[in-house]
């Protein structure tokens, strides 16, 4: 496989569309680099709304995190292999501020304080430490730890939010929690979150709802929904409802795959091709060729739409299990695309824990792509396997971002240091 | 409380019992300290024996197993889907047992009818190229569950009593009889007594454990089997592999699944046992050899439970028998009257099989009546079982034909995976609260398919979780409890299972439940 047979050439090929290889996207655009990327975009929709950096460490203690710095720098001391360890603080700063703010300008900004993570309820009826909320979801964060009086409205209809069940669970910590149930307007037997917000987007459907929840306000200080604020003009949903009620309107973030993940998928796919990004969303890359001489290329698509991208370096962003990027069989685990090595516990009899809620998680939630400071995947030696092939993303080893509750941090933060990477290898070749 | 006969134990034994008895006119009570077939009874294959397996080891237990299907085939056919069965063997078996095998039914009185192997290819395409000979039997397919709810709604229909998560804590013995049981109500922690005139001890597995409350020694080994969940049926005929008792040598088919078994494991107790990632491997192995497809096919779940074997009835020794394959699969009835103990009011109903729970039953039943000088006989070899309202949603398809049925998609779908609607959860949750009880997940998933298709839980124990709320069946804060002991019963048929989309489905479990709803903390 050479180059003259490539349909596209690019200096940078992102593999993977969830929260990392967006951000490996965003990072990489406008840097005078032709940057191609390509996966399947349903990764993103199991994003709840909220930012996390590191929520709780040390994770066998369940430790909830005050301040995610000053923990993920004791992190980086007690756990060497932990993406976050091969970073600068500052640089997993800088990536999330990056983002976040790409949010705002984007019309979905999230709320956060600098040095400190927020504590939101959820609709298990749990709380959950995270460092950034959408500003949709931003205002649970206040009336839960001031016990606000607070309206908590569940529709006839849509399953898997009841705000009875969140107001029982949480009534130690917020007895302030009033719910309620009501009907959505001009609804059938079944509602979904997506038909909701976009009806919301309208006036006059906010004008219903509004009449819909009035008669049930009483001397409420807030009104908590599930998330159904709109999905591109939340703020417009957010302010107006919050107008029509005469106090603030907040979501509690939902089961996935949920709205928070739409909205973000939404932005993304908007405006990374509008900054230079040729993108491929909703085609995989099925398999990556090394060319002679170095580089890449990488069949992209299906059977009936197959293109042939060759690029100078690629960040691979394809996920775990769920994603892809690895899978297992009874012997082991692989990566999918290269074939890397994994890191991996000895046996499968090692890899999950007979409590599925023990304190100290599933091995193999960290096994994954070894990588070295340059986030190139390395052999078992320590030595990269190759000098243009980047990684970043869950599919990382050393890290459990379900139990750290790490996940987009810790996706963000690593694409950031593996496209500067990425770039510092275009620049000298 | 008072009662006539006090039955320990609600698996299969102990509702059949309870079913024998109110049928002839005898009050009785059922204490169980977790649920409805909570042990071996509901951790089976759901096999309704031709009793082929047992010709060689056992052959008494065979000729057992064949006449109740026969019965059972009449009485409970809302329970049983008549599958038939083969059994088959393949290149490098013993040749000798094959060349036995239709001679020893025969002796047992058990049909067989032989096959040529292209035959066996043509009514089961699944089965492997190296097929060699092949016998046509009459296995079945029976659901444990609904078999036990069936039992058990006939028997509180005449009276009988049910109490779940009751747990007995010990016997008054005064002048050689059981004069009152002590009873924990687990969940209030509530002690009482029960003042019963016999008491009958089904407590499966834990049967030695009840006995030595009464000062009686039962010597028993506990044999634990694993078992498998295939997402999709792979047989229509139960099929086993014709050679002697081993682990992965039996497909049973449940519906729109199958159940591939089993192995066979001395353990040292009946509680904390898992399904092993070894035992996993050995089944998968083995059975592949008779049905190739089953090394790739998609599992749900594993499962596994503990066999009480007498140990009374070994028929070698255990250096020569290190599984307990030769173990009697007959049952054993003791009456105390003539132990060392000398409790003349208490009995023991052990050991034995799912296909003879009925059997186990009348002759429980005969001496416990004949201590009670009741002269009433046993109805249930012939009166049909009737089929019960509430015990219909445990069968696989059911609830979703119902719902396109009857509904016409109107309901909601709080299980979307075994299409379980919000009417069914309710009818569930108000037979619980017509006994002043709450139905917990668990307890719902007992009496229905939720939970039970390729998400294991991670999206309908959310969903019913809220509606149980929203319709106050539940109302303090112990849903998040309650979700959390549902999701870790379901992770322990998981986590044996977890590669490939296997794998998938834990981490999308864990993601979501931890990951998001921080259940872990």
């Amino acid at each position: 496989m050479d180059n003259q047979k490539a349909d596209i050439h690019c200096d940078l090929m992102i593999i993977g569309t969830g929260m990392a290889g967006m951000a490996a996207a965003l990072f990489a655009a406008g840097q005078d680099l032709d940057i191609v990327q390509a996966g399947r975009t349903g990764q993103l929709g199991f994003a709840s709304g909220l930012i996390d950096v590191l929520g709780v460490y040390p994770v066998a203690r369940g430790r909830i995190v005050k301040d995610p710095w000053p923990a993920i720098a004791d992190l980086g001391r007690h756990e060497p292999a932990h993406p976050y360890a091969k970073m600068a603080i500052r640089e997993i700063q800088t990536a999330i501020e990056t983002v976040l703010g790409f949010f705002g300008q984007a019309g979905y900004p999230y709320v956060y304080k600098k040095n400190q993570n927020m504590i939101m309820p959820t609709a298990a009826g749990t709380v959950k430490p995270t460092y950034a909320a959408a500003h949709t979801m931003a205002h649970g964060q206040a009336a839960m730890a001031q016990q606000e009086a607070c309206l908590l409205v569940d529709f006839k209809g849509l399953k898997g939010f009841g705000s009875r069940m969140i107001a029982a669970n949480l009534a130690r910590t917020w007895p302030g929690l009033r719910p309620v149930t009501i009907g959505f307007p001009e609804a059938g037997t079944e509602l979904h979150p997506e038909p909701m917000a976009r009806a919301l987007e309208t006036a006059r459907m906010r004008e219903k709802l509004a009449e819909n929840i009035a008669p049930h306000l009483g001397d409420t200080a807030s009104v908590a929904l599930p998330a159904i604020l709109g999905i591109s003009r939340t703020q417009k949903v957010t302010e107006e409802l919050s107008g029509l009620l005469g106090v603030p309107v907040f979501e509690i973030s939902t089961m996935v795959p949920g709205l928070a993940g739409i909205r973000i998928k939404e932005i993304f796919q908007q405006h990374l091709p509008e900054m230079g990004i040729k993108a491929f969303f909703q085609h995989s890359v099925r398999r990556a060729y090394r060319q002679t001489g170095g580089g890449w290329a990488f069949e992209v698509g299906d059977h009936s739409h197959l293109r042939l991208v060759s690029a100078r370096a690629a960040v691979v962003c394809s996920g775990r299990f769920l994603g892809g990027g690895l899978h297992a069989d009874r012997s082991g685990i692989m990566e999918t695309i290269f074939t890397l090595p994994v890191a991996q516990p000895p046996d499968r009899d090692s890899w999950h824990h007979r409590d599925l809620l023990h304190a100290g998680g599933h091995l193999v939630n960290r096994a994954g792509l070894a990588v070295d400071t340059s986030f190139r995947p390395v052999d078992d030696k320590g030595r990269p396997v190759w000098p243009d092939l980047f990684a970043a993303g869950t599919i990382l080893a050393g890290q459990d971002w379900m139990r750290e509750k790490s996940g987009s941090g810790l996706s963000i933060a690593t694409a950031y240091a593996a496209v500067r990477a990425a770039r510092r290898f275009l620049d000298k070749t | 409380m008072q009662t006539c006969v006090l039955i320990i134990g609600a698996g299969a034994t102990g509702t059949a019992l309870a079913r024998d008895l109110s049928l002839r006119g005898t009050d009785c009570i059922l204490v169980e300290k977790g649920d409805v077939n909570a042990g071996a009874s509901g951790a089976n294959h759901g096999l309704l024996h031709s009793g082929a397996r047992y010709i060689v080891s056992d052959p008494a237990a065979a000729a057992e197993c064949h006449a109740e299907n026969r019965i059972l085939k009449k009485t409970l056919p809302q329970c049983i889907e008549d599958t038939g069965g083969l059994f088959v063997a393949v290149q490098g078996d013993d040749e000798k047992y094959i060349a036995d095998f239709p001679g020893s039914c025969k002796k047992c009185g058990i049909p067989v009818q032989p096959l040529s192997p292209d035959q066996a290819r043509d009514m089961e395409p699944a089965l492997s190229e190296h097929v060699i000979a092949a016998f046509r039997v009459d296995d079945a397919a029976i659901d444990p569950f609904k078999l036990s709810l069936d039992n058990l709604c006939c028997a509180q229909e005449h009276g009988a009593r049910l109490l779940c998560r009751h747990q007995v804590t010990s016997f008054e013995i005064s002048g050689g009889r059981i004069v009152c049981t002590h009873v924990t109500d687990l969940k209030t922690n509530k002690q009482f007594r029960i003042e019963a005139q016999v008491v009958v001890n089904a407590a499966g597995a834990w049967a030695d454990i009840i006995a030595l409350r009464a000062g009686a020694q039962i010597r028993m080994h506990y044999s634990k089997g694993s078992l498998m969940v295939t997402q999709n049926r792979i047989s229509q005929m139960v099929i086993n592999r014709l050679r002697m008792p081993t682990d992965g040598d039996i497909l049973v088919p449940g519906g729109t699944v199958s159940i591939l078994g089993t192995t066979s494991e001395r353990v040292a107790s009946p509680d904390f046992i898992h399904p092993e990632i070894h035992e996993i491997d050995t089944i998968l192995d083995q059975g592949s050899a008779m049905i190739p497809k089953l090394a790739q096919t998609r599992y749900i779940r594993a499962y596994c439970g503990v066999r009480p074997l007498p140990a009374g009835s070994e028929i070698t020794n255990p250096a020569r028998d290190p599984d307990d394959r030769a173990v009697s699969r007959g049952y054993e009835l003791i009456d105390h009257q003539d132990q060392p103990e000398q409790v003349t009011n208490f009995v023991t109903i052990t050991g034995g099989k799912l296909t003879t729970c009925r059997l186990m039953a009348e002759k429980t039943a005969d001496l416990v009546c004949g201590k009670l000088g009741i002269k009433a006989v046993c109805r249930t070899r012939t009166e049909p079982v009737p089929d019960a309202a509430e015990a219909k949603w445990t069968s696989p398809g059911l609830a979703p034909a119902a719902w396109v049925q009857e509904s016409r998609c109107k309901d909601p779908l709080l299980c979307e995976c075994e299409m379980v609607p919000e009417s069914v959860v309710k009818k569930i949750a108000d037979s619980f609260a017509a006994n002043h009880q709450q139905a917990g997940l668990k307890a719902i998933s007992l009496r229905s398919r939720i939970g039970k298709g390729p998400c294991q839980g991670t999206f309908c124990s959310m969903r019913i979780m809220a509606y149980l709320y929203d319709q106050g069946y539940m109302d303090d804060r112990n849903g998040t409890d309650d979700l959390r002991a549902f999701l870790r019963e379901r992770w322990r048929g998981q986590q044996p299972l977890a590669w490939n989309n296997g794998l998938t489905r834990a981490e999308l479990m864990e993601a979501m439940h931890c990951g998001l709803f921080c259940l872990e903390l």
